[in-house]
């Protein structure tokens, strides 16, 4: 293997490279996601936030010369839109599962509204760290080039596993999810958590845009998501909400995304755009795998529509 | 359907009004399906109007190109209504299901299906009479689509799979399936740039109605839109899909056979919006390519939602949004705004629309309290 030419081992490394870089949208998405979700709440819309990310990071990137401005611009726009979508989903028999697509569409709309001029110029690119130095194999290397957006998410996960299952907002969120009728006797006002929830999720959607346009594939195009942002709320049912399980999940997406790009590096390029769906397939099939009509899934929060 | 129930309470509460009981009060569920959503759009409109002057645009401007573009002229008129064709046909993807309850958002998919099987049966055909071809194009296209969508229909009825998402998911992957059969199995080797299947023949074409440059598919939509209307409303097949709808449970136990219900409609549904990739096959494109994932399925949604899921209320509201769109090429003409403001217009009165959704019962005046 150290002369160089390595062969069919080229596949699994570029799956493994691609399933750390492909993943990291996937699981801030669901991470964001989750919070929501907990909360009682689905927000089909972030497929929207995860583009109007990108768009407003690499825009901010390219104004001001500095991606972590970028990165911030892009939580605060995912903020935004969760609170639009939160604002809206507060007034009576409003459904969230349609406010969900509506902002799906507004929400790409605007980016690609807004994005037009930043089509053509390049934007300053988020650093990466280079875990790979210790090996010769240029592809060993490629896939170790790792960037600080993933190990943010990775050390998120079990935070969010953690804070909710012991701190006192946590407990609030779960809380509103699972009843809130408790959480309104208990004196708390379930919009205003469901709100700030909501909120959470969006800013991190948004981050997971951002890793879209300033990391990988980074640049900013109109085909820059094709459904990451939906496959991410399906991925969030598969982990039966919890943060941890997400992590492994997005991994695991990740890598079946990576599987047509790295089968096409060494010559298999029949199936590309079959490959290219892997992830959507394989959603599908765990949630027909998971999902039963006979009870609804464990760990589903009871106020949330869409297992009802 | 709740707003005319508070309104029959109402009137029974309060002391009987004195003078003429009232067209309000008989009518006052009408008026206000259409006087919120007319509303809503009108908002939408304000709104977009204050984007684009943020944008250092004339909003003045922007309506006159919008309504000019859209129905200025017959030939915008044409325009127009040949957008309108699919968008009908795929909003019933969305508003047949709605009657039982469930959300499907999949009717870009169900259409590139419809397409690319109506493309197939065109392309097995050659030969034959033109009518026979169309005959079996109509066929393809509508089992095509609906096998589609009854996929995630009985998805949610046998395993409990959301069907909003598994409809969402299944579009990508038939936008797969079709990039890869148009680029292998089907290519056309002549197509070099643009990968697409070979042509189904001028001879096989729909064509268009006489006197004008609208197509056919226009009729079919009217048609299925009508049929699905009267399917809902006036048969006893559309009044058990209506109870499942409003509670599962009482449907199960007067006997209604729930699972066959959801498949059927979702098949019709399904067929609808493949009946739209056909259309746009066999009138428009003459040929299976990526040009078709146009993104009709995705306004159709919209198109469902503004018309409160009622067949009939669909072809006026599909005949405005295939307007707007009829006027992006023109407003990014002459006020140089991109392509992509249509779409977010469309996100915009989307989001009017269902916060509108908040105000049924509840303006006074038709209330017919005072």
């Amino acid at each position: 293997m150290a002369d160089g030419s390595i062969g069919l081992w080229t596949v699994p490394l570029a799956v493994l490279g691609g399933a750390i870089r492909v993943s990291t949208p996937f699981l801030f998405v669901s991470l964001g996601e989750c919070i929501t979700e907990r909360s009682g709440r689905i927000n089909l819309g972030l497929e929207g936030t995860l583009v109007m990310g990108a768009m407003s990071a690499y825009g901010i990137s390219y104004l001001t010369g500095s991606p972590w401005l970028g990165v911030l611009a892009a939580g605060i726009t995912g903020a935004l839109l969760g609170a639009l979508h939160a604002g809206i989903c507060s007034l009576p028999r409003v459904n969230d599962v349609a406010v969900g697509i509506a902002l799906m569409l507004f929400g790409t709309g605007l980016a690609f509204y807004l994005g037009k001029p930043l089509i053509e110029p390049t934007a300053p690119r988020l650093p990466a760290i280079d875990f790979g130095w210790w090996s010769d194999i240029p592809q060993v290397r490629a896939a170790l080039r790792i960037n600080v957006l993933f190990l943010i998410g990775v050390v998120l996960a079990p935070i969010l596993y953690w804070a909710f299952r012991t701190t006192r907002w946590g407990l609030l969120i779960r809380t509103a999810g699972e009843s809130s009728d408790a959480a309104r006797a208990m004196g708390h006002s379930v919009l205003l958590i469901r709100l700030r929830a909501t909120m959470v999720g969006g800013f991190l959607a948004g981050i997971g845009g951002s890793f879209l346009s300033l990391f990988y594939p980074g640049s900013w195009n109109e085909g820059l998501s094709s459904g990451q942002g939906i496959t991410a709320v399906a991925l969030v049912i598969f982990a039966r909400w919890d943060p941890l399980l997400c992590l492994w999940a997005s991994l695991a997406f990740g890598g079946a995304a990576a599987l047509g790009p790295a089968l096409q590096s060494v010559g298999v390029t029949s199936g590309y755009h079959l490959f290219n769906a892997a992830p959507y397939i394989l959603t599908l099939a765990i949630m027909i795998i998971t999902c039963s009509p006979k009870r609804t899934l464990t760990g589903a929060p009871a106020e949330l529509s869409i297992t009802r | 359907m709740t707003t005319e129930a508070a309104d029959s309470t109402d009137a029974v509460g309060t002391v009987a009004p004195a003078a003429d009981p009232g067209f309000l009060q008989r009518h006052g569920g009408t008026i206000e399906y259409i006087l919120i959503p007319g509303a809503a759009l009108v908002g939408a409109l304000a709104v977009f109007g204050i984007f684009v002057a943020m944008f250092g645009k004339n909003p003045l401007d922007l309506y006159f190109y919008m309504y000019y573009g859209a129905f200025g002229t017959w030939f915008s008129w044409q325009n127009t209504l040949t957008r309108a064709a699919p968008l009908i046909l795929t909003a019933l993807c969305t508003a047949l299901p709605a009657q039982l309850g469930m959300v499907i958002i999949g009717g870009e998919g169900a259409l590139l299906i419809g397409a690319l099987s109506a493309t197939s049966a065109a392309l097995a055909l050659q030969g034959m009479p033109p009518f026979v071809v169309q005959v079996a194009m109509v066929c393809a296209g509508v089992i095509g689509g609906g096998l589609w969508i009854m996929l995630a229909g009985g998805l949610r009825q046998y395993r409990g799979v959301n069907e909003t998402i598994s409809s969402l998911l299944l579009v990508y992957i038939a936008l797969a399936i079709l990039n890869h059969l148009v680029e292998g199995l089907m290519r056309d080797p002549a197509s070099l740039n643009k990968p697409s299947t070979r042509e189904i023949g001028a001879a096989n074409m729909i064509g268009s109605i006489p006197g004008t440059d609208v197509h056919w598919g226009l009729v079919f939509g009217l048609i299925a839109a009508i049929a699905s209307y009267i399917l809902i409303y006036h048969t006893v097949f559309g009044f058990a899909a209506r109870v499942a709808g409003g509670n599962i449970r009482a449907a199960k136990i007067v006997g209604l056979g729930v699972d066959k219900l959801i498949l059927t409609v979702c098949f019709l549904a399904g067929g609808a919006a493949g009946l739209a990739g056909m259309v746009e096959v066999a009138a428009v494109q003459g040929r299976t390519n990526a040009n078709l994932a146009a993104g009709y399925g995705f306004t159709g949604i919209l198109v469902a939602f503004l018309a409160r899921q009622n067949p009939l209320a669909i072809i006026p509201v599909a005949i405005l949004l295939g307007g707007i769109s009829a006027s992006g090429g023109l407003l990014q003409r002459r006020l140089g705004l991109p392509d992509a403001s249509v779409l977010v217009l469309q996100g915009i009165i989307f989001v009017f629309v269902l916060a509108s959704d908040a105000l049924y019962g509840r303006i006074g005046f038709l209330k017919g309290k005072s």
